[in-house]
């Protein structure tokens, strides 16, 4: 990990509430990522993460507390504020369109378009431009095999993981968010995302990884943060905690051993 | 019944347009049917119903559905009918369409606000619209007789084809144009297939709906401007009864009634499909009852078929 320019905060969480009618599914969380970091974000079945990775994406709004974007506080209401803040998600449901085909789920709503100042306005779309960037990026993810051209829904679950995955990364967000975004996919191509987290972490991307994976998540991440039960009860430095203690702290035993 | 689910969804209207112009051509042998005359009369007559079809396909791209399209033929013809002596050609259609525009984006707006179907939505302006030309035209036809607009939109013609064709051509391969090689294209369509998905890739849902609704609205109008420019005159029941014969089009076309998907030469051939069999029909001496049933029968069997051929 490369920390720059002071260890320049991505995202600050301060006591973030969300409830739904009356069941608290967010009970105060607070963390902070810096720039470049990657940082996982650990629970148990209903924690309370992806409903934490909605409200980072705009899909929910908090009941209450604060989201910080490089250093301001931001009303994020919507997916497309969200986006404009630089945050790409990576959904647990993957959010692709099973009916289009590979590139048109790549570049959707960040299409590239042609190079004449006039068909530029009108919307023109530069397909040929999309799809050599789309190969690309699938080459280095040695996942050259999806064809581009056919719909999503002729995909494997790994596939259109790795899919979802690589939209994020075209997306040039400063700051991805992913919700299991391995949880699909073979031994080769887990390793192959992972190459890929780390190359983006080098570039200053800031990342955010849920995973039931702690194998990958010790190899992988600088820190975790623990949810349980909706309140974040530990921000550890992977390296100082071995998998059991991870485990224990997920589960709410020994809560206050580690808490930052 | 192997032979008819293998047939694809989108392939589907141009079999049965080969098929039923080869067995009018030979029933109909010592008949008009297969001239020239005839076929373009066929482009002529089916020109501002293409017109429609083409525009609902936006509507329903964004999987809604868009009911007040006929009645807002009759309007726009009846505004601009009634706009011409005064104002000329150029107020006079910029208005109509504008007022298409508008009134397809209250729908949208108005079902988005609400939350209810576009279906319902529409149903209630098409009801509103249709009391409203009554009242407007007195029940009376406004006949046109400004020249430029009668050959803009209506009797004109360029190289020996009537000026309607050209109307044809250039929307169809316009509208092509949005929904193959623009980014609107591409939002409407997610919209319609995955709205969620859509949202969460930073896409403007509502937004993108009411500007298909909007032009599905805008595109009835112009329709409108065609049917006045080729009846040279307007009425109240201009485009009404062409709702079913559009809807029944589109389906047989290959375009999804649920969203997601169009077609946009098949819409164009779906149209001219309904009106070679409604020629063939008349010219065989069946009713216009005849013809009627024909459309229903029609629009249940495409429906039928392009659901099995997808879900294959
Ligand atoms: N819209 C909602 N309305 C009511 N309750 C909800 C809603 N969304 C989530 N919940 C509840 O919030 C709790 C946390 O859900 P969430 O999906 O955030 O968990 P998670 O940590 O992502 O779990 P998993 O590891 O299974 O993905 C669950 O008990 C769930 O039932
Ligand atoms: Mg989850």
């Amino acid at each position: 990990m490369i920390r720059t320019a002071l260890d320049q905060i991505a995202i600050q969480v301060v006591d973030l509430h969300k409830y739904f009618d009356d069941a608290a599914v967010l009970r105060g969380v607070d963390f902070t990522v810096h720039r470049g970091e990657v940082v996982a974000l650990l629970g148990d079945n209903g924690a309370g993460k992806s409903t934490l990775v909605n409200c980072i994406a705009g899909k929910l709004l908090p009941t209450r507390g604060e989201i910080q974007i490089m250093g301001s506080s931001h009303i994020i209401n919507s997916p497309h504020k969200a986006q404009k803040l630089g945050i790409s998600v990576v959904y647990q449901d993957l959010a692709l369109i099973k009916e289009m085909t590979v590139v048109e789920n790549l570049f959707l709503n960040r299409e590239i378009k042609h190079r004449n100042q006039f068909l530029k306005r009108l919307g023109w779309l530069d397909k040929k431009a999309m799809r050599q960037r789309a190969k690309k990026l699938l080459r280095r993810l040695g996942s050259e095999n999806i064809e581009l051209e056919i719909p999503v829904s002729k995909l494997s679950g790994g596939q259109q993981q790795i899919v979802a995955l690589v939209r994020s990364v075209i997306s040039g967000a400063d700051i991805i968010v992913m919700d299991e975004p391995t949880a699909a996919l073979g031994n080769e191509q887990c390793n192959q995302v992972i190459e890929l987290i780390r190359l983006l972490s080098t570039q200053g991307v800031t990342i955010i990884l849920i995973s039931h994976n702690l194998g990958q998540v010790t190899k992988l991440c600088d820190r975790a943060v623990v949810l349980c039960e909706g309140q974040t009860v530990a921000d550890v430095a992977v390296k100082e905690v071995d998998q059991l203690a991870l485990l224990a702290l997920m589960s709410g035993v020994e809560p206050n051993r580690f808490s930052a | 019944m192997s032979s008819v689910t293998q047939v694809t969804a989108k392939a589907l209207v141009y079999y049965a347009f080969v098929l039923t112009v080869v067995i009018f051509t030979f029933v109909l042998h010592n008949s008009a049917f297969f001239s020239v005359e005839n076929w373009l009369n066929i482009a002529r007559q089916t020109a501002p119903v293409v017109i429609m079809a083409i525009g609902l396909n936006f509507a329903l791209s964004v999987g809604m559905l868009d009911l007040s399209i006929g009645a807002v033929v009759a309007l726009s013809g009846l505004v601009a009918a009634m706009l011409l002596p005064d104002y000329g050609v150029m107020i006079a259609s910029v208005v109509a369409l504008s007022l298409g525009g508008a009134i397809g984006a209250f729908n949208g707006y108005l079902s988005l606000r609400l939350a209810i179907p576009s279906l319902i939505v529409t149903l209630g302006t098409m009801v509103f619209l249709s009391g409203f030309v009554r009242y407007l035209s007195g029940l009376e036809s406004i006949p046109i007789l400004n020249k430029p607009f009668l050959i803009l939109f209506g009797g004109g013609s360029l190289f020996g084809l009537p000026s309607l064709l050209f109307w044809v051509i250039g929307i169809a391969a316009c509208v092509y144009c949005i929904f193959n090689y623009l980014q609107l294209g591409r939002r409407l369509l997610a919209t319609g297939a995955n709205s969620n998905a859509a949202q969460a890739m930073g896409v403007d849902t509502d937004k993108i709906r009411i500007i298909a609704m909007s032009l599905s609205g805008m595109f009835a109008a112009l329709a409108g401007l065609l049917y006045a420019g080729r009846m040279q005159s307007a009425r109240y029941t201009l485009g009404e009864s062409e709702l079913i014969t559009v809807i029944a089009a589109v389906a047989i076309g290959g375009g999804s009634l649920m969203g997601g998907q169009v077609s946009i030469w098949g819409t164009v051939l779906g149209v001219w499909l309904i009106g070679v069999l409604n020629n063939g029909l008349i010219l065989s001496g069946f009713s216009s009852n005849a013809q009627m049933m024909m459309k229903g029968i029609i629009l249940v069997v495409a429906v039928g078929i392009t659901y099995r051929a997808r879900k294959s």
